[in-house]
């Protein structure tokens, strides 16, 4: 089976729910008293699209200030981004904007970007118009997705449409930082330990199984 | 060997002050003193006493980030930091923009008229050198201007002379204050302590600062824009200040400078230290590993040639006590050890052992890519732990409810601390009645206070203090080891209380090796 392991990063100004939507995705659930992230939590998550399986290391980040400096070290090879910010806080929106230019500047190789509108569930206090954010999204390549972590609505959507973009990239060529072989077990769990043989030579991350990891099967894409 | 103690062996002079120090008689009373510590072993006071003075030449040593590093491609800058002098060359006509500033002076009124927050016992202030609002203990920073105002105007009044202000005395009422290069911290408490307690407890706030920002980065802003709203900067990190400011209140490890051990029997415990040393020592550039639970130091690994202050424990203790989110995943953190290194920030793998095991491990680097294999170290240690059946050791060592003064068989004494100097570590009982409420904790750490600041009051230090009053008789010795302080019943006999002590330290001596870690293991 073709396996694809890549590098998620979530980004977002703090409180937008960047720890919530990992949560609900990795965990299934919610908590209402999640703590501040301090300086940036890992994750593993396994996705099966069709004949592929798309392993993800998410770094989920610390949205406070004094942590900005350090996002360099949380972004660099990432292969995709989910740029969180609240529907009902304009100004988290606005804060994106400088992430992207951010990353635009620094990481070299190319990247799924998904605008993630979290907090639907208050819609009624709504200050970032779906449109608006969409034309964003649009204009920098990505795609645009509304979220309720509390509800749980969307977030599968992300991740998958994140994973499925990490297979178009795999198929580039020039896209060296992913990591892509073929592993003949298709789910015997005791092999997903087991770290598999690095092929490609740009390899850097070695990963190991971590407290987080949980095995994803989609029927279809 | 002990010999057995009688009355001849402590003399008390009668008086309730001070006492014969009887230590030719007692070195079989020391701890066994360690070729090395892995804790800096110092007393709190001294080692905060130095650097009272902002000298920015402190600043200019030999970076200990930079030693532990094998390529220097990632070393903090050096830039020099110039002395700040802004607190002292301004005059009070000039803090008039601070407080002009204030757009809510009716909501400030409402804050200090506060009945609740007018009662508070102790209040702690953090503001820049231009009197702009950092932190607050009670009440919202926001609406104090005004009064952030009045303090930046006592320092620069004070300091236009050259002076410093270190502390106002009224009747009840105590206000020390802390000048800390670019910002000032003060405090106005009600509470019995001195003003060099204090001034240790603001230090111990500044390095929290320092912690989450280095001084690197702190001096900078400040050089860059004076006027720097450094909440901004410090957003979210109020809790740990929070945090900070309640252990001092309420846990005697930083009044005594020094760290309480799980206690575990030895072998256990080198168990547990050998597991993580295997599946560390072939990374390079890892400066700690240190193994925590329930507050308490299960051990601590370091590189050769390093060794971590109390002080910088401390934070790392209040960085794992206050931050819930550590629970969920592995993380990856940077964190500042001012005593380690002020400058620059290490790299923290932080992580629970096992969802069936509440003990939390950090490997510190000085290496922002080592995250996978410590990632993958931790993975090994628990497997390895697991193995040997050390998760259920270290499980039952944090589900012990401690032992109580009752199990020594000494009655007359309701509650101790035992420091061990040269490991800078402490061991106490827990607190059985008339302790057991957060009042009577309070009252008998005020106790403890007391002592300690009569002990080491820096014009006329003690070595032994014996004091009766009606809640309790409190005594206190320092020998080059060990400082003990012992709550006893009010009514006790001097000699019963010798003779108590003298059990205590024979019980402590016969436990030593559980109690305290007393080798350093490096990788």
């Amino acid at each position: 089976m073709r396996t694809i392991e890549g590098k998620i990063v979530v980004l977002g100004s703090q409180g937008v729910g960047k720890t919530s939507m990992v949560v609900r995705y990795i965990g299934k659930m919610f908590s209402h008293h999640i703590s501040p992230t301090i300086g940036a939590s890992f994750f593993t998550c396994k996705i099966n699209i069709d004949e592929t399986r798309v392993k993800l290391q998410v770094w989920d980040t610390a949205g406070q200030e004094r942590f900005r400096s350090m996002a360099p070290m949380y972004y660099r090879n990432a292969n995709a981004a989910l740029l969180v910010f609240d529907i009902t806080q304009y100004h988290t929106f606005t804060a994106i904007k400088n992430w992207v230019k951010e990353l635009q500047r620094n990481v070299e190789e190319p990247m799924v970007l998904a605008l993630v509108g979290n907090k639907t569930d208050l819609v009624n206090q709504r200050k970032v118009l779906r449109e608006e954010a969409h034309q964003y999204a649009v204009s920098i390549g990505g795609t645009y997705f509304e979220t309720s972590a509390l509800q749980d609505e969307g977030i599968e959507e992300v991740f998958l449409n994140s994973a499925i973009g990490m297979i178009k990239l795999s198929e580039d060529s020039q896209c060296t930082s992913l990591r892509v072989y073929d592993s003949s077990d298709t789910s015997s769990p005791t092999a997903i330990l087991q770290p598999p043989p690095p092929l490609t030579s740009a390899v850097q991350l070695d990963k190991g199984p971590t407290q987080g990891e949980q095995e994803r099967v989609l029927a279809c894409c | 060997m002990a010999t057995t103690k009688t009355d001849e062996d402590v003399d008390f002079k009668g008086e309730n002050d001070e006492g014969k120090h009887p230590e030719g008689n007692l070195l079989n009373f020391e701890p066994e003193v360690p070729v090395e510590s892995m804790l800096v072993p110092t007393d709190n006071f001294d080692s905060f006493e130095q650097e009272a003075p902002p000298d920015p030449s402190n600043l200019k040593v030999d970076s200990n980030l930079a030693e532990c590093q094998n390529n220097d491609n990632n070393t903090v800058d050096d830039d020099k930091l110039d002395p700040d002098t802004s607190g002292a060359s301004r005059s009070i006509s000039e803090l008039s923009l601070a407080s002009e500033e204030s757009t809510d002076h009716h909501g400030e009124e409402e804050v200090t008229n506060n009945e609740e927050w007018r009662s508070q016992e102790k209040h702690v202030f953090i503001l820049s050198s231009a009197g702009k609002p950092i932190y607050s203990r009670h009440g919202s920073e926001d609406k104090l201007v005004t009064l952030f105002g009045v303090m930046q105007a006592l320092v620069s009044f004070i300091g236009d002379d050259g002076d410093v202000i270190r502390s106002i005395h009224t009747q009840g009422t105590l206000f020390v204050f802390l000048i800390k290069g670019p910002i000032m911290l003060a405090c106005v408490c009600k509470t019995r302590e001195s003003v060099a307690q204090i001034t240790v407890q603001l230090n111990y706030v500044y390095s929290q600062i320092v912690s989450v920002l280095t001084l690197q980065q702190l001096t900078r802003i400040y050089e860059q824009r004076r006027n720097y709203d450094l909440r901004r900067l410090l957003a979210g990190a109020e809790r740990l200040i929070d945090h900070m400011l309640i252990a001092l209140e309420t846990q005697p490890a930083l009044l005594l400078g020094a760290v309480q051990c799980l206690p575990l029997v030895p072998t256990t415990r080198d168990a547990i230290t050998n597991i993580i040393v295997s599946s560390c020592n072939k990374i390079k550039n890892l400066v700690f590993a240190i193994l925590v639970g329930g507050n308490q130091l299960v051990t601590l690994i370091r590189m050769k040639k390093f060794f971590l202050h109390p002080a910088d424990l401390h934070l790392i203790l209040n960085l794992v006590n206050s931050s819930e989110s550590f629970k969920a995943a592995e993380s990856w953190t940077p964190i500042c050890l001012p005593k380690f290194d002020p400058k620059g920030f290490l790299h923290a793998h932080v992580s629970y052992l096992a969802e069936d095991c509440e003990a939390c491990l950090l490997l510190l680097t000085v290496d922002a890519d080592l995250f996978f294999p410590l990632s993958e170290a931790k993975q090994k240690i628990v497997e390895k732990l697991r193995r040997a059946s050390l998760l259920q050791s270290i499980n039952s060592a944090l589900a012990h409810p401690g032992t109580p003064v009752s199990q020594l068989g000494v009655p007359e004494a309701r509650h101790f601390l035992y420091k061990c100097k040269a490991t800078a570590q402490f061991w106490g009982p827990v607190p059985a009645p008339p302790y057991q409420t957060a009042e009577g904790a309070k009252r008998l750490l005020d106790q403890y206070r007391i002592l300690h600041h009569r002990l080491h009051a820096p014009m006329q230090p003690l070595k032994l203090l014996y004091l009766q009053d009606h809640a309790e008789t409190m005594l206190g010795w320092v020998t080059t080891g060990f400082e003990l302080y012992v709550a006893f019943e009010p009514l006790v006999t001097k000699t019963n209380a010798i003779n108590a002590v003298n059990k205590i330290l024979r019980w402590i001596k016969k436990d030593e090796n559980g109690l305290f870690i007393t080798n350093a293991p490096t990788f």
